[in-house]
């Protein structure tokens, strides 16, 4: 929508780092074409997505306002991609390789942030950066400016190689075998573009952390999880695999426990060769490389590993990196000198200090945490850590997965100026890595897949945790919430104390926003395990609920004991029922606050809902039958915990079993009832007429059923187990929300 | 110079007291009613940001927003699209759009007794530095366009201009009537 692409173009001509120019060109030509109508739309949607251009809510240009869904009528009927309007504001995600960056880096996002977008740079969970409300034919311009600052958005979306992540903290770790940070850049980019990498399924995803022990880069949530070892002096990795979030989350597994350091871009890319061939490509939901290794076990996947290895011909950027990585090390601006205080302590700044400030392996000198509230920060703010990061450091600055911004290398003499200088550009909110520091998706705000507001319940919780302040017990202070807006985990909602994602409810005839709550997950040891939900509360609730758990554990707790412990010992039984009396929710006219959004005034919808006649102030059939569903998924968690495997298995099984047949009663659908019978009639009525299909995931959460039902007289281990559980939760989900597309079809239809 | 994009921040007075967030509401009332002669996409909400766009309407055409930007809350016009006519028409086009939008929000329940602006406290931006970057040469081309919007309401030495002097911002320059 700007006039000036075109003096960019010229302006930059010949100074952009190569291929990345050439790159820009051919995507600018493409958008152009695409433009004429000279490209299909599906083969655009991947183009724009492998740069970044990500769609955003509304961009089919419908919208419910919460009385009606408008018609946004766009000026322009081209399309973007298959069913997304070509003026629809976008998302440009920005990759920053481990997280690293430089003031101009920081500076150069800022402009951007407000010529483009809303004059917000966001963080990801994945230490990207994201803008908001950009017009497709603004991202070349966009992409050339970054270019210049040496910053790509290649790859950042779409079936590829995503962004590398690693520790903020490599380089400056008190317990990290030895810096990862070269090792992380040469793999970034020497698979970025590389002809191994674009045959993918579906994306996947690599992390660099120094240790073991700690949580900075989540090891096992990625598809290719590097950690430091150090083996008789000589430097490696193991190789964690296979490892993801998404729906159905896998903790990676050890593929290698030392991969020496020469073989690091080698083997990463023989892993990449071994995905691209035997990653499924049509079904997406199956995609990702923890599929192929639960398919073909991970003794196979070594194997097969090794011989692509053995085949591949050897590249000069495997090593040439290696030569410099003895020398590779950041500097400070200033001296290491420690903070001596005198006269009275200021208590601001110390609790800003014991939240903020890590004391770095180098004497003298720290590493400085900006908390960015959800991950936000302005254009303004932008430029004042730039200078900051310039007057303090030798612009040593790093993104993070909790989404905020580190500055490495500062003088610890230096911190109160710093801190004054950060409080002035209102940047040194204290609570880095602690309670009221709430990660989140974007979820409703921008996603097209958000069921519930994640940002907006972010918002409310920090709010009324800051308002606590340091009344909040140290325990509970030291406590991780993530939030997610839907199943698919972009908030990392598994692996915090307090997890949350995002569900509706049909209620009184009313959709009702709705959290689930997700407990027993690990933060640290590089993600060390995962959580499951325990029930559904209604999103009004949820600060309650965070009040009710979080006291209970201060009271509860024996000696030093975590959350985790806390939470593995008293079971998921006590703790559900902690909460089970905030999951009602009374009548739409005694209070409509729960019919609403956080950060919203619209009545709640997950689609074009109405009210009808039909819809009394009755709790229906289904949604008791739903209920129970939900509590036998529940009770396979319970037998888990116990270590009954095989119980937990069926009770899981028979909760999706009976979630059909309660979709069945509901249609009046005749049915034999066997498990075959109720299988059968349940894939007539609800799978082969698509009634069951969503518009993004189809008929997946379908498939865990009929999986289910094959494997069903088939033993489990308690990992097969525990994905049941989570499988049989989503599809208990999916048939809410097919009872609730299916009543408002009814509804319109009266 | 071809300038597009003009940015129109009408300040608040200095005793307003709104709740930000209330303004949630009002702008999502506006899609409903179709309150604006712009397409209107969707509301975001940044009043978690300090000095942040506090709550702002996305439309295709503009972004508005009830802002804070600097610690100072005012109502913020931000035009993306296009416009034709000549420069000094596009930037009235802008400060017209502002008005009208202030006009609303004070018209607005949630908003009265509590919020009003300052119609001699303006601040006019270019958001495009290609077009516009924030020199004394965009200064000199643009300073007759400003008083050519102003001088009719304020009168040629009724106001004055102060233009923002860090080059990494947009040009930028604000407004104070007498
Ligand atoms: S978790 Fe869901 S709502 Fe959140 S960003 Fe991912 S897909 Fe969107």
């Amino acid at each position: 929508m700007k006039t000036s692409g075109g003096l960019w173009k010229e302006c930059l001509q010949g100074r952009l780092p190569q291929p990345l120019g050439a790159e820009i060109d051919k995507f600018e030509s493409e958008v152009l074409l695409k433009k004429q109508g000279k490209i299909d739309d599906k083969v655009f949607a991947e183009t724009r997505l492998r740069r970044g251009c990500y769609g955003q809510r509304y961009d089919n240009g419908q919208r419910h306002d919460g009385k009606e869904t408008q018609t946004l009528d766009y000026p322009s009927d081209n399309t973007k991609g298959p069913g997304t309007m070509w003026d629809a504001p976008g998302m440009q995600r920005i990759k920053i390789p481990y997280g690293g960056l430089n003031a101009g880096q920081l500076e150069m996002l800022a402009a951007l942030s407000e010529e483009y977008s809303d004059g917000i740079a966001h963080i990801t969970t994945r230490q990207d950066f994201q803008l908001h409300f950009v017009h497709i034919e603004d991202t070349p311009a966009l992409m050339r400016r970054l270019a210049s600052a040496g910053i790509t958005t290649r790859e950042a979306c779409g079936n590829t190689l995503r962004n590398v992540t690693g520790c903020p903290l490599a380089g400056v770790c008190r317990t990290e075998a030895f810096d990862v940070t070269p090792y992380a850049k040469a793999l970034a980019w020497h698979l970025l573009g590389h002809p191994d990498t674009q045959e993918f399924g579906r994306k996947f995803k690599i992390s660099f952390s120094g240790c073991a022990e700690e949580a900075c880069a989540l090891a096992h949530i990625h598809d290719i999880g590097a950690v430091a070892t150090v083996r008789d002096g000589k430097r490696g990795f193991a190789f964690y695999v296979g490892g993801g979030l998404g729906t159905v989350p896998q903790q990676a597994k050890l593929m290698a426990d030392f991969v020496p350091d020469e073989e690091l871009l080698p083997m990463a890319q023989a892993i990449c060769r071994v995905f691209a061939r035997l990653g499924e490509k049509k079904n997406r939901n199956t995609a990702r490389l923890k599929f192929v290794i639960q398919k073909i076990g991970l003794e196979e996947f070594r194997r097969l590993v090794a011989l692509e290895r053995s085949t591949l011909k050897a590249e000069p950027r495997w090593t040439e990196y290696l030569t410099e990585v003895p020398a590779y090390r950041e500097e400070a601006r200033r001296p290491g000198a420690l903070l001596e205080i005198s006269g009275a302590l200021d208590v601001e700044f110390e609790r800003w200090r014991k939240s903020n400030v890590y004391e770095q392996k180098q004497s003298g000198y720290v590493t400085v945490t900006v908390t960015l509230p959800l991950g936000d920060i302005t254009a303004d703010q932008l430029r004042a850590l730039a200078d900051l990061a310039r007057k303090y450091t030798k612009e040593t600055i790093r993104s993070t997965v909790e989404q905020n911004l580190v500055l490495r290398w500062v003088s610890a003499a230096e911190l109160p100026s710093l801190y004054e200088e950060l409080k002035a550009a209102e940047l040194a909110q204290p609570g880095a890595g602690t309670i009221v520091d709430v990660v989140a998706c974007p979820g409703t705000d921008t996603c097209k897949l958000g069921i519930s507001s994640s940002r907006g319940l972010a918002a409310e919780l920090r709010a009324r945790l800051l308002g606590k302040g340091y009344e909040l017990d140290e325990a509970i202070r030291g406590l991780h919430i993530k939030i997610s807006g839907c199943f698919n985990s972009c908030g990392q909602h598994h692996v915090a104390d307090l997890g949350f994602y995002g569900v509706s409810r049909n209620k009184n005839g009313y959709t009702v926003p709705h959290f689930q709550l997700v407990l027993g997950g690990k933060w640290e040891e590089n993600a060390g395990s995962y959580g499951l939900a325990i029930g559904a509360v209604p999103s009004r609730r949820i600060p309650e609920t965070v009040d009710r758990i979080t006291s209970r554990y201060l009271t509860e707790r024996q000696g030093g004991e975590t959350f985790h412990d806390y939470a593995k010992r008293v079971g998921k039984a006590a703790l559900k029922a902690m909460i089970d009396d905030l999951t009602s929710v009374p009548p739409h006219d005694v209070d409509r606050g729960y019919y609403v959004d956080w950060s919203d005034a619209r009545e709640y919808t997950i689609g074009d809902i109405g009210i009808g006649e039909c819809a009394g102030e009755v709790v229906t059939p289904i949604e008791f039958q739903l209920a129970a569903c939900e509590r036998e998924a529940f009770e396979a968690q319970l037998a888990l915990e116990a270590g009954e495997v095989g119980k937990a298995t069926r009770v899981a099984y028979e909760s999706m079993r009976n979630a059909a047949l309660a979709l069945l009663a509901w249609r009046l659908i005749p049915h034999d009832s066997t498990p075959d019978g109720i299988l059968a009639a349940f894939k007539h009525a609800f799978y082969d007429t698509e009634y069951f299909f969503d518009p993004f995931t189809g008929g997946k959460f379908a498939q865990y059923y009929f999986a289910a039902h094959e494997r069903r007289s088939r033993t489990s281990d308690a990992e097969q187990a525990h994905r049941l559980i989570e499988e049989a939760q989503l599809f208990i989900e999916a048939s809410h929300a097919c009872y609730g597309r299916l009543s408002a079809q009814k509804v319109v239809a009266a | 110079m071809d300038i597009q994009h003009f940015r129109v921040k009408l300040f608040a007075t200095a005793d307003s007291r709104p709740h930000l967030g209330d303004a949630i509401a009002v702008f999502h009332r506006w899609i409903q009613h179709r309150r604006l002669p712009e397409l209107m996409i969707d509301v975001s909400d940044y009043e978690h940001v300090p000095s942040g766009p506090g709550v702002i309407l996305v439309c295709h055409e503009a972004i508005y927003g009830l802002d804070q930007a600097k610690g100072k809350l005012g109502l913020v016009y931000n035009r993306r699209a296009p416009l034709n006519g000549s420069v000094e028409d596009r930037l009235r086009q802008a400060v017209a759009a502002a008005d009208t939008a202030a006009g609303f929000l004070e018209q607005e329940p949630e908003f009265s007794g509590k919020l009003r602006f300052d119609r001699k406290a303006w601040e006019v931006s270019v958001n495009d530095r290609a077009l516009a970057p924030n020199t004394e040469a965009t200064w000199y081309t643009l300073a007759p366009v400003v008083r050519g919007v102003f001088e009719p309401l304020f009168g040629p030495t009724g106001y004055s201009l102060v233009r923002a002097v860090d080059p990494r911002e947009l040009f930028r320059v604000t407004l104070s009537a007498r």
